[in-house]
């Protein structure tokens, strides 16, 4: 299986590489879609150099780039696009190896189930075989680098690579059992850019399930186990903030990261939500709304968790597509990150019902992003209504693919204990119906 | 989500769409088509009325009385343009300094990248002569344009003349709050390049031209004018811009309300408005006229100095002055009151034009059809590709193994098409249209050093040839490839070719409607319709009469019957094969979408089409060279079409085994 990884691999770097030499790679860097304030490379190199001038970064409005990715850069700068393509494809195998671990577990498991007849006997049908999860972590590595998303996001220099690299090892270090190392990586994730916060719980479910220790409130050792968990993840959070506090001296950086994140001040158009309403907005509103917004991100991990407590996994999977919806200024790179697990679900495939029509939606309002992005701000004949009615339908089309996915998930774990054919009390066929 | 989500509405909804598709698919083209024509109908259409409140009212008392002035500069301009054999630069610098402006030139030198034949014009030089009168009453941070065309022959000396009539009035004159530049352009679109280039000191395509002295701020608004005579009849207004775009609705308002005012009779595409509206032959009327604006903004070349300007942001509209047999003429002291007029309401501007609209159609100068109003008409044609790929997703779907409610289908398991079956296609569509862009250019010389061919015939007979070679390439190299022989095989390469067809027709259509319409209706019902199985030889006929090539023949037949100008077939040909040409050198003259210094100059149209980046949009951004008004859809409808259609074209011609090279050469042989 290592050979085709590897194939997969050079196809993207040739790919990338082509890329950044034409003349396209400039125009990509520039793309709303593509790079959002908070990780344009052109602002890492402004903070680069402000900082070379001993002046710091975060004195203006232009950078809000973490500390620890200034001081990465610096050392590496002139290797930028190599490195650009090194963490993609160390996402790739990272991914590749989390989803392969994951399955072999998701296999062992269903063996057990069906040993202990968990499973409704006329449910076979429903079962995974070993030879359709064969490739699914190849599928998974290929849907993640070879997705024009994640290439423009590459061949731009964004830094929401790197975002996505850290949320990958992160994974794979949860699926490998590892408690510190997880601990870690989440916390390298919240630090850079804050929402990942809300995997906390998905990882921490899944590690208690890989303990096989029950999540019950009575139960001394959930706590302790969750204790644990907690206090690694705040104290390398923690280590981490000082640490930045320390390179520079200062703690203005927070307030210009996660400030800037929350309060939402540049309404650059994107693919995102939220710059429209504020530009809308009359200013003393916007506090509420702000709020209002970032709940949004936030508030669906309860019910979530406790809907999904027995598939950790899809949660984070969840998870991931929540927050590149509602975040705050999304870019491609995130809506790449959480597709490149759709193939690990592809044996719920007969129970999505919308898979065309939103397919067909996404690509739409993909091609159409700067289409209508040069109608409004080239020929000046069209205007922020049309601009924002695609970001809509874009997000609309999101929502729709991720409540498939959700809807398909629950339906298949109901007919997995209910059985596939169900019959109404008087004996004929029955159809389940969604509210 | 209620209607997709219960599963018995759901299979009702499935059960409709594959039941009734041809119906409903015929119905759907029907209503499109009648939509369409309904456009023009009276109801549908709104009146006109200026938006912008600073434009408001026509209450401004023009006093401009330097007619005869203006026909004595006419002359003398007349005498010292045929003295030097060009632009009288230094006359015309002299003369505007003793108005009082501050007079600059800019010079410029362009090379065609292969001689134009039209215009006969292959090493381009002149010289822009422009004077600005300062405002006295604001800084100069915003500017209006008045331009004139220094054209061969006896072309356009009245309006010299009136500009500098009106030049020395508005000196005369202290409301100015925007300063004005009068600018007489040489080799018209070429030195208007030129000059908006330098202005906004940007250089997209590859005209060299000196640094330019003198700018007087943003500029608001602009309009050209172009006069033959001394008396006028009629003045007809042009909207249409570079790729179909338009002006600010206001800036047509304008010209009518002041034409109204001064009762001079105004017209657009050469037609008279008529009181008549609700018969039917004023019905007929307006459908003219919006048949012709159709055609001539799905054509993407500017039909006036003026659409170079939208480009940068400015509005502009060109006037056109005629002199025909009627009874009433007007003197030069109303055209030039309408112009005073109109520059004194552009003065009022506190900002940009953008209270009006920007997509609309004219069946008339006082009616007008909004975006809102005719989408729907390509909306309905656009549906009949979802309907039909909805139809094949379903069945695709019945022949796999599952169905919606999870119950498994023993139906047997056709192999399902390989990757390759269905990326060769696609891969070879794309090259052929590649090459198109490419080639004929770069192999000019080869061809001319071994054939006995122009340069430019060389060009346009190098595009057709890969064209033809397009059309039969993907289906010789089917006799390679196997595994797209089954059923599944044919659903899927038709699937994806009509939803990608799907993309390009609304992305071009949301860019320029008319250009989306025109090829919509011609491609898309043979679209739906050819498959696999039926007569073959039937599909393959139609799917040759509407590629892009046919379309841009029966577009140009179209419009020459609308002017009542009729061609044969074979004058036809002849047009066609100047319309690819001169497309062709538009293209290289102004690279159109390709800069982005400025705020205004346009970043790439080429962003567009995502998967065709370089192709479509460099090709698509021309502009219009020869001022031959005769050929009226230049190539670029062609070749945007050709290229992005190519393999879609492709795709179809790829699922028959019928020997569409043959067809290529009749087509070659009509020559």
């Amino acid at each position: 299986m290592a050979a085709p990884l590897v194939l997969v691999v050079l196809v993207a770097v040739t790919v990338r590489a082509v890329l950044f030499r034409s003349s396209l790679a400039g125009f990509i860097s520039e793309r709303v879609e593509v790079v959002s304030p908070l990780n344009s490379w052109k602002r890492v190199v402004e903070g680069m150099s402000l900082l070379d001038l001993g002046v710091s970064p975060y004195s203006g409005d232009v950078f809000h780039e973490t500390p620890l990715i200034v001081y990465l850069f610096h050392f590496v700068v002139d290797y930028a696009e190599i490195v650009f393509m090194i963490v993609d494809a160390l996402t790739a195998v990272a991914l590749y190896l989390a989803v392969r671990d994951y399955n072999k577990a998701m296999f062992k498991q269903q063996r057990l189930y069906l040993e202990l007849k968990k499973y409704a006997p006329e449910s076979h049908d429903l079962l995974r075989v070993p030879t359709e999860m064969y490739y699914i972590p190849l599928k998974v590595a290929l849907f993640y680098l070879l997705n024009p998303y994640t290439v423009l996001c590459c061949v731009a220099k964004s830094t929401s690579a790197i975002n996505n690299a850290v949320i990958a090892l992160f994974i794979l270090s949860t699926v490998k059992g590892s408690l510190l190392l997880s601990a870690v990586f989440l916390a390298l994730a919240t630090y850079q850019s804050l929402y990942p916060v809300t995997l906390f719980m998905p990882a921490l479910l899944y590690l208690l399930q890989r303990q096989f220790i029950p999540v019950k409130a009575a139960n001394p050792d959930f706590w302790l186990f969750t204790c644990q968990y907690g206090s690694l993840y705040l104290g390398s959070l923690v280590i981490v903030l000082c640490h930045s506090f320390f390179l520079l001296n200062s703690w203005d950086f927070v307030y210009s990261i996660y400030g800037f994140i929350l309060s939402v001040p540049d309404l650059t158009p994107n693919i995102g939500l939220f710059w429209y309403f504020f530009a809308e907005m009359f200013e003393h509103f916007s506090l509420f709304f702000v709020c209002v917004f970032q709940i949004n991100v936030f508030f669906y991990t309860v019910p979530l968790t406790i809907k999904l407590k027995e598939h950790p996994f899809f949660l984070l999977f969840i998870q991931l597509a929540i927050i590149s919806i509602f975040k705050s200024y999304p870019t491609v790179g995130d809506v790449a990150l959480y597709m490149a697990f759709l193939p690990m679900w592809s044996h719920l495939s007969r129970f999505l019902r919308n898979l065309f029509f939103v397919s067909c939606m996404l690509i739409v309002c993909s091609v159409l992003f700067p289409v209508l992005w040069h109608l409004w701000i080239y020929a000046g004949s069209a205007n922020s209504n049309f601009y924002y009615a695609i970001t809509l339908s874009f997000n609309v089309g999101q929502i729709l693919l991720v409540s498939d996915y959700f809807y398909a998930f629950l339906r298949r774990e109901y007919h997995l204990q209910h059985g596939l054919y169900l019959t109404k009390k008087d004996g004929s066929e029955a159809t389940l119906i969604l509210s | 989500m209620g209607l997709l989500s219960d599963p018995n509405r759901r299979q009702a909804l499935s059960r409709v769409v594959t039941r009734l598709n041809t119906p409903l698919c015929i119905i759907s083209y029907l209503v499109g088509m009648g939509w369409f024509l309904g456009l023009a109908f009276h109801p549908f259409t709104l009146r006109t009325y200026i938006s912008e409140n600073s434009m408001g009212s026509t209450m401004v008392e023009e006093q401009f009385q330097g007619g005869d002035r203006a026909l004595s500069y006419a002359r003398e301009f007349a005498a010292h343009k045929k003295a030097s054999g060009g632009s009288p630069v230094a006359w015309l610098e002299r003369t505007m300094r003793g108005l009082g402006l501050e007079v600059y030139t800019q010079s410029f030198v362009r090379t065609l990248p292969f001689p134009d034949e039209a215009t006969e014009r292959y090493m381009v030089k002149g010289t822009n002569v422009y004077g600005i009168l300062r405002a006295p009453r604001a800084a100069s941070t915003e500017s209006l344009v008045l331009s004139v065309p220094c054209s061969e022959g006896q072309n356009n000396n009245q309006a010299v003349g009136l500009l500098l009539a009106l030049a020395s009035y508005f000196r005369g004159q202290i409301y100015w709050a925007k300063d004005i530049i009068f600018l007489v352009n040489e080799h018209d679109l070429i030195g208007m390049e030129a000059w908006l280039e330098g202005y906004h000191d940007v250089n997209v395509t590859e005209i060299k031209s000196s640094v330019m002295m003198g700018r007087a701020g943003a500029i608001q608004a602009a309009v050209s004018l172009e006069l033959n005579t001394d008396v006028t009849t009629s003045f007809d207004v042009i909207v249409e811009g570079l790729n179909g775009q338009l002006p600010n609705l206001d800036m047509v308002n304008l010209f009518h309300a002041f034409c109204q005012k001064n009762t001079l009779l105004c017209t657009i595409q050469g037609k008279l408005q008529r009181s008549d509206y609700d018969t039917f032959p004023g019905y007929l009327h307006n459908l003219q006229t919006l048949l012709l604006m159709v055609l001539k903004q799905g054509s993407g070349r500017p039909q006036g100095d003026h659409g170079l300007f939208l480009r940068y942001h400015i509005e502009a509209i060109t006037l056109r002055g005629i002199n025909s047999f009627r009874q009433y003429k007007y003197d030069m002291n109303t055209v030039g009151k309408t112009l005073e007029g109109m520059f004194r309401k552009l003065n009022n501007l506190s900002e940009r034009l953008h209270q009006s609209y920007f997509f609309y159609l004219l069946p008339s100068l006082s009616r007008f059809v909004s975006i809102g109003i005719y989408m729907p008409a390509i909306g309905f044609i656009l549906l009949i590709l979802i309907l039909r790929s909805l139809d094949l997703w379903i069945k695709l779907n019945r022949a796999g193994t599952t169905t919606e409610d999870g119950a498994a289908d023993d139906d047997d398991q056709d192999a399902k098409p390989g990757f390759l079956s269905l990326a060769t296609p696609i891969v070879i569509c794309h090259a052929t249209g590649l090459s198109l862009y490419y080639i004929p250019t770069m192999s000019q010389d080869m061809a001319t050093d071994h054939f006995p061919v122009s340069e430019s015939e060389a060009v346009v007979l190098i595009s057709i040839a890969i064209y033809v070679a397009g059309l039969a390439l993907p289906h010789n190299t089917h006799r390679y490839l196997t595994g797209a022989g089954s059923d599944q095989g044919w659903m899927t390469l038709k699937l994806i070719s009509l939803l990608y067809l799907a993309i390009q027709l609304s992305c071009i259509a949301l860019i320029n409607f008319s250009l989306g319409f025109i090829l919509a209706i011609t491609i898309v019902p043979v679209a739906a319709i050819v498959q696999p199985t039926g007569p073959k030889v039937l599909y393959g006929i139609l799917l040759v009469l509407v590629t892009p090539a046919t379309t841009l023949l029966g577009s140009i037949f179209l419009y020459r019957e609308l002017i009542e100008y009729p061609v044969s077939i074979l004058e036809c040909w002849q047009l066609f094969l100047q319309a690819i040409a001169g497309g062709i050198l538009d293209h290289y003259l102004r690279r159109r979408y390709r800069a982005v210094k400025s705020e205004q100059a346009g970043q790439p149209l080429r962003v567009f089409y995502t998967e065709e980046l370089n192709v479509i949009g460099g090709r698509n951004g021309g502009t219009i060279l020869s001022s031959s008004r005769e050929i009226l859809l230049s190539w670029r409808l062609e070749i945007l079409v050709l290229i992005a259609w190519d393999w879609i074209f492709n795709s179809f011609v790829f699922l028959f085994d019928f020997e569409i090279g043959s067809t290529g050469v009749v087509f070659h042989e009509t020559s």
